[in-house]
């Protein structure tokens, strides 16, 4: 065990939702696609929501599950790859909005969906160097797509947040943590393009795949660790069937995987998306429980964690809405209106 | 509609973390923060985080919208009476007008009130919307 783990966590997820159907209709796909891709709906951010308005309604959470004075928390990493401002820290405005400025480090991460993660590592390494007593990593994305494009039926907006401290206050103690990144080109999106361009196949086995198997056998073969060991098992979800396959392939059963499989219900939040699913996972643990989290980026990377649940998370379960609360909370919007909230309409007036 | 970063970053504490300020005369509490208190004109206050949840005292629907708005129209303005008794004008979002009424019970949110264009500033802000209550007892 480490000396750092989850102190507190938090989601959001906005209240509208757009089903795959009515985007399949519109596009004309095939009417199978969005069931072949594990996804009936997605959160859609409403028009006065971006990145940094979703990641302070995650961070509350988890400050209100936390129960830390702001002031005590000396870094705030935000991971997102919707920066409302391509130039100007999120982080600072998080930080302002929540009453953790001045006295802290802030900065936003990029490492496509997985920048918050690399931001929960380098919070707990921070809190055990001594350097920090607690850190807020923030994952917060409002995902764009091409309309039309096949990523449109995933991309949604949604996020979570993680109060990272002392092991003796901790939720979760970080038991080992394993890392795994090459240059694979499977995801990006250049400077000015306001849509992500993808290698079609390439994201499947030779990113996701590839990365996320790696960081996990790395984890187990350093922790000693088998996949019975963990009572929950939570994977990067671009969709819903991955996180299914490569728990397959790495021998975890699918009753594991599906309390952290929030995708099908809300679509991929990108930077949101494995965290998300962590914070399902820390809404119903029990003590004593083992848990798994491998969040994976695009360009390509993974994270595994191992998390052993303590006594002090049932007390802190109930102070914030749940990630199913959220789930249940929703309104349905027409293509129409999601056009207007993702600004897919080309006006002469602001 | 241009935003000034002076103004932007001088009101920025109120408007991010609902902070108003109290008489130390009257003891009364009012929002956004003046220099004198509006109910006894005493210039001795004190800034003060006011509560997030509270009650619609009642609202107006605008349809015609100030420019830059449009995109949000009908824009719900809403008197929120907070659960410590200051009254608090701001919009309301995550709701259709249909589902507005007076006594509902609201919470703050930080939300984009005003952008600047395509290149200027993003003024954050306050609005209520649908309070949403953590569920109590044990999880599914
Ligand atoms: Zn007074």
């Amino acid at each position: 065990m480490r000396k750092s783990g989850i102190v507190g966590w938090g989601a959001y997820i906005p209240r509208y939702r757009i089903r795959a159907s009515e985007i399949a209709t519109l596009w004309g796909w095939e009417p199978g696609v969005p069931h072949g891709l594990g996804v009936e709906e997605k959160a859609v951010a409403g028009v006065d929501e971006d990145a940094v308005t979703i990641g302070v309604e995650a961070a509350r959470n988890a400050l209100r599950r936390a129960g830390v004075d702001p002031a005590r928390i000396g870094a705030v990493f935000f991971g997102t790859e919707s920066k409302p401002y391509a130039v100007k820290p999120s982080a600072t405005i998080v930080a302002e909005a929540l009453g953790i400025t001045p006295n802290t480090m802030a900065s936003d991460l990029e490492f496509a969906c997985r920048a918050a993660s690399e931001g929960m590592r380098a919070a707990l390494g921070l809190v055990e160097s001594g350097f920090i007593e607690y850190g807020l990593a923030v994952g917060a994305d409002t995902a764009q797509a091409s309309p039309g494009d096949v990523l449109e039926f995933t991309a949604a907006s949604g996020g979570a947040a993680f109060v990272l401290g002392p092991a003796g206050d901790s939720v979760a103690v970080l038991e080992d943590v394993y890392t795994y990144v090459t240059d694979t080109p499977d995801f990006w999106r250049r400077g000015l393009s306001p849509y992500p361009a993808h290698g079609e196949g390439f994201t499947g086995e030779p990113a996701y795949f590839h990365h996320i198997e790696s960081a996990v056998r790395g984890l187990l073969e350093k922790t000693g660790l088998r996949p019975s060991d963990f009572d929950y098992a939570v994977f990067h979800q671009p969709n819903g069937k991955f996180p299914l396959r490569v728990a397959k392939k790495l021998g975890f059963p699918r009753e594991k995987v599906l309390p952290g499989l929030v995708t099908p219900h809300v679509g991929n939040t990108y930077n949101g998306s494995a965290l998300l699913g962590l914070a399902r996972v820390l809404d119903q643990a029990r003590p004593g429980q083992r848990i798994l989290v491998a969040p994976f980026g695009s360009g390509s990377g993974s994270d595994a964690y191992s998390f052993i649940v303590t006594d002090r998370i049932v007390e802190r379960q109930i102070l914030a809405p749940r990630v199913d609360d959220y789930i249940a909370r929703k309104t349905y919007a027409d293509y129409a209106t999601y056009a207007k909230m993702r600004g897919l309409y080309i006006r002469t007036t602001f | 509609m241009r935003l000034s970063p002076a103004m932007l970053w001088r009101t920025r504490i109120p408007r991010y973390r609902l902070v108003g300020r109290e008489c130390l005369e009257c003891g009364r509490r009012h929002y956004p923060p003046r220099p004198v208190c509006p109910h006894c004109g005493s210039r001795r206050l004190r800034d003060v985080v006011l509560p997030r949840t509270g009650t619609v005292e009642t609202y107006t629907v605008i349809y015609t919208v100030m420019e830059g708005f449009r995109d949000r129209a009908p824009h719900v303005i809403a008197l929120v009476r907070l659960d410590d008794g200051t009254r608090v004008l701001a919009p309301l979002t995550d709701v259709d007008p249909s589902g507005v009424s007076t006594g509902m019970r609201v919470e703050a949110t930080l939300r984009r009130i005003r952008v600047d264009g395509d290149t200027g500033l993003i003024g954050y802000g306050l609005s209520f919307r649908p309070l949403m209550e953590p569920r109590q007892g044990a999880s599914k």
